[in-house]
């Protein structure tokens, strides 16, 4: 199932494409998907997608992306993957994780 | 957090039995020591340090389920696939094949720390989930976590791990899954992590040793929950069929006696005898100096029962097989020839090269696999170097065993010095049923070598001083009219 978090556009090449393992519709997952819907919105908008992956629903697809624990957010899109696992709620950690910090300092320099 | 996979998981579970089940590892040995295997239905902590066997033992519990009708899912943290297959391979197990008729799953779950970010709570329901469905696709019976240990290194979260561990594993219990958990030695404790905490039905330590350069490789039970078992060390070998744990018998004096006879391969020999030769599955032992044709005549033994038709072994801990078979064609006979056959296996190890038990262990192994009516050990007295005792019981094991399968065992034993005396290791001896002593003429004496029947249990035979000689048609009785000038040709 997916999750548009912006408008449809063509696949532009700095587009990030995040997936978001979750196991059920527990309070931790929502709560993951909330945190990383507000991160998102904040620092990548208009170029990202999340995917959410129920394993209950589909529990072969944890085996791809070497899932254990949950919530497991995976960056697949820019490369290297990442690997982000709890509920997200740091944000800090969160764009550490993401690589976004550097990111954003590198955007806004270019400004 | 709505987990609507477990409870399906309980219903058809049957109840609990009132004495213990077990489940058969299909290891040699191991099955006979617990009494039956692995207890079922529960997890059971396989331990030790690296190279110790863990894998090899949870691969071949599985294996052996798997072919057996009992499914299985093996869990790599460590190896990929592809290693766990390869290593399988050299074992003979053909899993791919196990595999596409869905008796048994693999799963690779590998964590890599470094890409992996931690914030906020998290359980381990994907490694649930990932388990759950493995189990599912091959109905499995069995599962191997080989070593789940790994997963404390990709995570940070300590008590979290903790208690997904201890869920896991009454999970596992809860659905009647038999497990094995391997876990590598910590410094002060069984597992690095502590695991023994968690596994409390049965724990199994592994140990890989080198004392004075031979390696032993030893298996304790270090817990059994519900069960007997025995506390002491048990060596183990690990070969090209897997792992076998001694004893693969208990020691017993309850051997079938058949009154059947097995000729010596020598007429004169048999003679002696009263014409018939030794009981089959009984134990000779030729005892004598150097040079007194202990091997010759062992030898001889073993080229009469191929020349039967029946399978011989002939463990030679002094010769290649090359050097041996070469040897015994300038004294007559065509060893090589039962080798081409099928007929004749040549075993050649050296002593010194594995400990006792290995040794023993390789026995087994080569008598199992061959069946043979005639087994050689040439000679007994290399061994003796190693404590007394142990050569003394590896030998009573040995016959125990040959025994026990109406084998015909012939040992020969070197005497130090020039065969003189008679200092015959006596508590070897006494496990012999036939004892034959083989000597050099004393110089200036005429005739070559004598030999003397010191004993033979349950039948008549002769006493007499028997002189022979070597040929090159092998060996030649010496009668009174008949010299060894006037065999050789030739005037003293």
């Amino acid at each position: 199932m997916k999750t548009p978090g912006a408008p449809r556009k063509k696949s532009r090449s700095d587009e990030w494409i995040l997936r978001l393992y979750v196991a059920g519709q527990s309070a931790r997952s929502q709560a993951a998907l909330k945190n990383l819907e507000a991160i998102c919105e904040e620092h990548l908008a208009g170029r990202y997608r999340i995917e959410v992956i129920d394993l209950l629903k589909q529990p072969q697809l944890a085996r791809g992306d070497q899932i254990v624990a949950v919530p497991t957010l995976v960056r697949h899109l820019p490369p290297p993957m990442k690997k982000i696992i709890g509920d997200l709620s740091n944000a800090d950690r969160v764009l550490v994780g993401l690589d976004l910090r550097q990111r954003r300092r590198r955007a806004g320099a270019l400004s | 957090m709505p987990r609507p996979r477990r409870k399906t998981a309980r219903t058809s579970k049957s109840p609990r039995p009132t004495s213990l089940a077990k489940v058969a590892t299909g290891i040699d040995g191991f099955d006979e020591l617990t009494g039956g295997g692995l207890p079922q239905g529960r997890p059971t902590l396989v331990c030790g340090g690296p190279g110790c066997g863990k894998t090899l033992f949870a691969l071949q519990f599985l294996v052996h389920g798997a072919t057996r009708g009992e499914s299985g899912v093996f869990v790599t943290f460590e190896e990929t696939e592809e290693d766990l297959l390869k290593n399988a391979a050299s074992l003979g197990y053909d899993v791919p094949a196990l595999i596409a008729r869905k008796r048994l799953a693999l799963e690779y779950i590998r964590v890599e720390r470094s890409e992996i970010e931690e914030t906020g709570e998290y359980d381990l329901e994907a490694l649930f989930i990932r388990l759950d469905h493995a189990l599912r696709t091959v109905r499995a019976r069995r599962i191997v976590l080989d070593t789940i240990e790994s997963l404390f290194a990709g995570l940070s979260n300590d008590g979290i791990l903790r208690a997904e561990l201890r869920r896991l594993f009454a999970w596992l219990k809860d659905r009647g899954i038999t497990a094995v958990i391997t876990g590598e030695r910590g410094i002060n404790t069984l597992t690095r992590q502590g695991l023994e905490e968690y596994v409390s039905d049965c724990v199994i330590f592994l140990d890989h040793r080198v004392t004075d350069q031979i390696s032993t490789r030893r298996l304790r039970v270090v817990k059994y929950r519900g069960s007997s078992h025995g506390t002491n060390e048990y060596p183990f070998l690990i070969d090209r069929r897997g792992i076998a744990v001694l004893p693969v018998t208990s020691l017993q004096l309850m051997h079938r006696t058949t009154s059947a006879r097995v000729p010596t391969g020598l007429d004169w020999l048999d003679d002696m005898f009263g014409g018939q030769g030794y009981f089959r599955g009984s134990s000779v032992l030729f005892s004598g100096g150097a040079g007194t044709a202990k091997t010759t005549l062992a030898a001889y033994f073993l080229d009469a029962a191929c020349r039967r038709g029946e399978r011989a072994i002939c463990f030679q801990f002094e010769e290649s097989p090359p050097q041996y078979a070469r040897n015994m064609r300038s004294v007559g006979l065509k060893l090589d020839h039962w080798v081409r056959k099928g007929l004749l296996r040549i075993h050649a190890a050296r002593p010194t090269l594995y400990g006792l038990e290995f040794h023993l262990a390789t026995m087994h192994r080569e008598v199992d696999e061959a069946a043979p009516s005639v087994v050689v050990v040439d000679p007994l007295s290399s061994f003796i170097g190693a404590s007394f005792d142990e050569v003394n019981s590896m030998v009573m094991r040995l016959i125990d065993y040959l025994k026990g399968k109406n084998i015909t065992a012939l040992f020969t034993h070197l005497i130090p010095g020039s065969g003189g005396s008679q200092e015959v290791e006596v508590g070897v001896s006494s496990l012999i049923d036939t004892w034959i002593l083989l000597r050099n003429s004393p110089p200036g004496e005429h005739g070559g070598r004598h030999l003397s029947i010191l004993k033979s249990r349950g039948m008549s035979h002769s006493s007499d001083r028997r002189a022979f000689e070597l040929t090159d048609k092998g060996p030649v009785p010496l009668s009174p009219g008949r010299t060894l000038q006037a065999i050789r040709g030739v005037r003293a």
